[in-house]
């Protein structure tokens, strides 16, 4: 397998309640920002991560209809669906094909328009990741299932809702220098803790939003990357995936995310990099407790200690290992099949030390961790600065 | 021999007082503390309805029967609140305790009596030799129009008897029915509050028809009230069943063991099938009950239970009505009361 | 959602919990699998789990879909079955400070879901306090 380059990254102007954009006009933009930041003039293959396009606009067929839109017909074009790490997975599929010699230059796209239905019926969009039959049919929501996550995690371990709240409040304060990010603002630790209860522990403040957005990325092979494009280019040295049951209850561990260790064991492995190797990581904080049990997974905190990373300052800014300088998926926002895509660009443009207020010094190693659902599938990446 | 052979009731924990309906219209409690003789009623969680009730009392029933589901013949419950008006109530019931396939069901309606019309057809359908073991139900969560006197009593609850030939635990020994063309108390269909004839509703239907069956049944089997352990009359409120014990001849210490509507309210096809059960749950070998249902439109059924020695060893198999009835309450106010009976109109 | 075939088909699991336990390892599945995840066997035993058991974590949600706003707040949790077996479902007729991990329940038949004013009525299980 050759070596992989990202060599393009875009993302649109603002994610949040974009009222006169459509999915076809979110991809689109991002997508033409990833290709001109890229600098290339043609693509071979694109990929579209999009969750449910389906439910939230009735819209299917996106390979035909973003390739289409972006004027590429006829390259083919694949729909990817994993749930939250739809993006993530397309990703990887973009990795392959170019890693295989399949394609040269391949565009890989995440996008998600949640808002033109309402907040019942994107909710109920949204539990799809989950198990329809046997949680979501007894009235289970999804802050719920991270609720009983949270709950598990604090009985076994002392986890408390301030340390969660540490966490909400690490990212907004990142968030607070993304232009990108839906909720741009600092927030505080009681503020979250006052924040109207969303599912017992878990506030509103500690959920991600539901949120319009798209991300992109061009790939390419890493010795044609110089040739291709000014932009220093980003070596993939590490693509993993992995699953877990598609319900919380069939998990002989509630405060675990398997899929997520399974898959950063093998990215560690694939990389030749250990945890404490890494300069910068974008996790899927979809809830607060999320951050928390994902850092334990990927193994830069001692298991059970996930709750004080925020709380200490490890995961700050200017912390031992900066988490989520993007904002994270609270701040940031959550586009669904966007997420995954969002987080290596964020991650790119640390390691070529274009991320002004926010940028970590010396970055050079970076991990993006994206997963579906309560964990039921995960996808990570390892890029090096190239 | 043929009779129950297991019984079980369900009561949901929500209570209303009577003091909290009449702050909201305005109305003084006493007349119907004193008047009617009522304290409190049961009333169903938003995720409780006939069907549900009717399930758990059942279960009850067959922990006491101790037998096989599948080898039940038949499954009737009576009502006037079925959550569907064409599906019956007894396949979700049947389903749900493993008696499917091989079984009959219907829903059956008649006012107030429709849980003892299922109680009297099972037994027939016993008797006749074609099923082994049938299950009847009383159940309702009835409602009383806003404002209404009726909203007072009308209460939540299910009584489930299985009958059999084996391990009787109360002998059925007669049965009486006396019915007429009586408007006392409807409803049309669609409509969603039944209507009553005020005043009327008394001596001419529930007394007329409560006295009449129980004259019938002594008549027939030249028994006396001084021969009956206990009795248990339909019971809308607290005054009707203690008037007719009184014109009867009955006793206090007869009735009062049966008679829970002062603090359940009229649970409607439940009313005296309940009642029973909270007889059969403290009765002895050799009592004799006597049971005289009343629905409106109008008629009585009526049934002399001999208990036999096998009710010892069942009575504790499973939860007791008076324990449901006095323990583990949750006393609700009137919005919460009418955003559990859907009384608030919203936008849909 | 309001499609009666997918609610019909899962009746037995809903109504009296049937389950599925794998001959060869004894894992159980709640509901019955074609294949068994553990140990990849395909011959299963069709089994009835126990209606006691006990709440391994749980949650209060304040904030629910609409189709349980009258229900709203309730608590749901993951119960294991004496026996075996775990199953999401709601605790109710339950105080709130009452709900512990480890806390002692029992299944109770009641209605899950309603389709509006003329769909079908779903059932299924909840969870008391024992």
């Amino acid at each position: 397998m050759r070596d992989v380059a990202v060599i393009g990254v875009g993302l649109n102007e603002k994610w949040g309640e974009i009222w006169e954009k459509s999915l076809r006009d979110l991809y689109t933009e991002a997508a033409l920002n990833a290709i001109d930041d890229a600098g290339v003039d043609h693509i071979d293959s694109m990929y579209v991560g999009c969750m449910t396009s389906g439910m939230f606009v009735s819209q299917e067929h996106l390979g035909s209809l973003m390739s289409d839109y972006l004027g590429q017909n006829p390259v083919p074009a694949t729909r990817v669906e994993s749930a939250c790490a739809s993006g993530g997975v397309a990703f990887r599929q973009g990795y392959l094909e170019v890693a295989s010699g399949a394609s040269d230059i391949v565009l890989v796209g995440g996008v998600e328009k949640m808002t033109d239905v309402s907040g019942d019926e994107a909710t109920f969009a949204l539990s799809a990741a989950a198990d329809m039959e046997y949680e979501c049919y007894q009235g289970i929501t999804f802050p719920g299932l991270y609720a009983l996550v949270a709950r598990a995690h604090m009985h076994r371990y002392g986890t408390t809702p301030l340390q969660l709240a540490h966490i909400a409040v690490k990212n907004h304060k990142n968030g607070s220098m993304n232009p990108v990010a839906q909720y741009g603002f600092e927030i505080t630790p009681q503020g979250v803790l006052d924040s109207v209860m969303v599912a017992d522990p878990l506030h509103i403040l500690d959920c991600s939003p539901i949120t319009d957005g798209a991300a992109a990325a061009v790939l390419c092979p890493l010795d044609l990357a110089r040739k291709l494009s000014k932009k220093p280019p980003v070596k993939v040295l590490a693509s993993a995936q992995a699953t877990s049951t598609i319900a919380l209850h069939s998990r002989k561990d509630m405060t675990w995310f398997d899929s997520t260790a399974v898959a950063a064991e093998k990215a560690y492995k694939m990389a030749g990099k250990k945890p404490q190797d890494l300069h910068v990581v974008e996790l899927h904080d979809c809830f607060t407790i999320a951050e928390v049990v994902v850092l334990e997974a990927l193994g830069l905190v001692e298991r059970g200690k996930g709750g004080t990373t925020a709380e200490s300052g490890m995961t700050a800014l200017g912390g031992k290992i900066p988490v989520n300088t993007s904002g994270g998926l609270k701040s940031k926002g959550h586009p669904v099949g966007a997420t995954g895509v969002a987080q290596i660009v964020e991650v790119t443009r640390q390691l070529r030390g274009e991320s002004g207020p926010r940028q970590v010094k010396g970055a050079r190693v970076g991990l993006t961790q994206n997963m579906g659902g309560t964990g039921g599938s995960c996808v990570i990446h390892i890029l090096e600065a190239a | 021999m043929v009779g129950i052979v297991g019984w079980g009731s369900c009561i949901p924990r929500n209570r209303i007082k009577v003091e909290e309906i009449a702050k909201v219209w305005g109305a003084d409690p006493n007349n119907f503390k004193r008047g009617l003789g009522l304290e409190e009623k049961s009333v169903p969680s938003p995720d409780q309805d006939t069907i549900t009730l009717s399930v758990e009392a059942s279960k009850r029933a067959l922990r006491r029967a101790g037998i096989n589901p599948l080898d039940i013949g038949a499954v009737y419950v009576g009502s006037e609140s079925h959550p569907y008006a064409v599906k019956p109530t007894g396949t979700v019931l049947a389903e749900a305790i493993g008696a499917t396939p091989e079984v009959h069901s219907a829903s059956f309606e008649f006012a107030c009596k429709a849980g003892t019309e299922a109680m009297f057809v099972c037994l027939c359908e016993v008797e006749s030799g074609r099923i082994k073991y049938g299950l009847a139900v009383g159940a309702d969560t009835s409602q009383g129009a806003p404002g209404d006197a009726l909203e007072y009593s009308t209460a939540a609850g299910a009584a489930a008897f299985l009958f059999g030939r084996d391990r009787v635990v109360a002998e059925v020994n007669e049965t009486y029915a006396y019915m007429t063309d009586t408007p006392d108390f409807w409803r049309r269909e669609y409509e969603h509050y039944p209507r009553h004839a005020g005043r009327f509703t008394g001596e001419p239907s529930y007394f007329k028809h409560v006295l009449g069956a129980t004259r019938g049944i002594l008549e027939k089997t030249k028994k006396t009230p001084k021969d009956f352990t206990y009795v248990v009359f339909h019971q809308p409120n607290g005054k009707f069943p203690v008037n007719a014990a009184k014109a009867l001849g009955f006793t206090k210490e007869q009735y009062e063991t049966g008679r829970l509507v002062p603090k359940l309210g009229n649970t409607y096809s439940g009313s005296s099938p309940i009642g029973l059960t909270a007889i059969l749950d403290v009765a002895n070998p050799g009592d004799k009950i006597l049971m005289v249902s009343y629905g409106s439109g109008a008629g009585s059924d009526a049934f002399i239970f001999t208990v036999t020695d096998e009710i010892k060893k069942v009575q504790d198999k499973a939860e007791k009505t008076r324990t449901m009835l006095d323990e583990n309450k949750r006393y609700i106010d009137y919005g919460t009361y009418a955003k559990y009976r859907g009384k608030i109109l919203k936008a849909e | 959602m309001a499609n009666p075939a997918k609610y019909w088909r899962e009746i037995p699991q809903r109504y009296r919990l049937e389950a599925g336990k794998c001959q060869s390892c004894g894992e159980i599945y709640i509901p019955p699998r074609l294949v068994c995840s553990k140990c990849k066997s395909r011959k299963f035993e069709k089994i009835k789990l126990s209606d006691h058991g006990k709440v391994l974590t749980y949650t209060v949600i304040r904030t629910g879909p609409s189709q349980f706003a009258d229900q709203t707040p309730y608590a749901v949790g993951v119960v294991e079955l004496d026996g075996g077996g775990r199953i999401t479902s709601q605790i109710v007729d339950c105080e709130f400070d009452q709900l512990a991990i480890g806390q002692r329940v029992r299944v109770e038949f009641r209605r899950i879901q309603k389709h509006g004013q003329a769909g079908i009525l779903c059932y299924g299980y909840k969870c008391v306090p024992a």
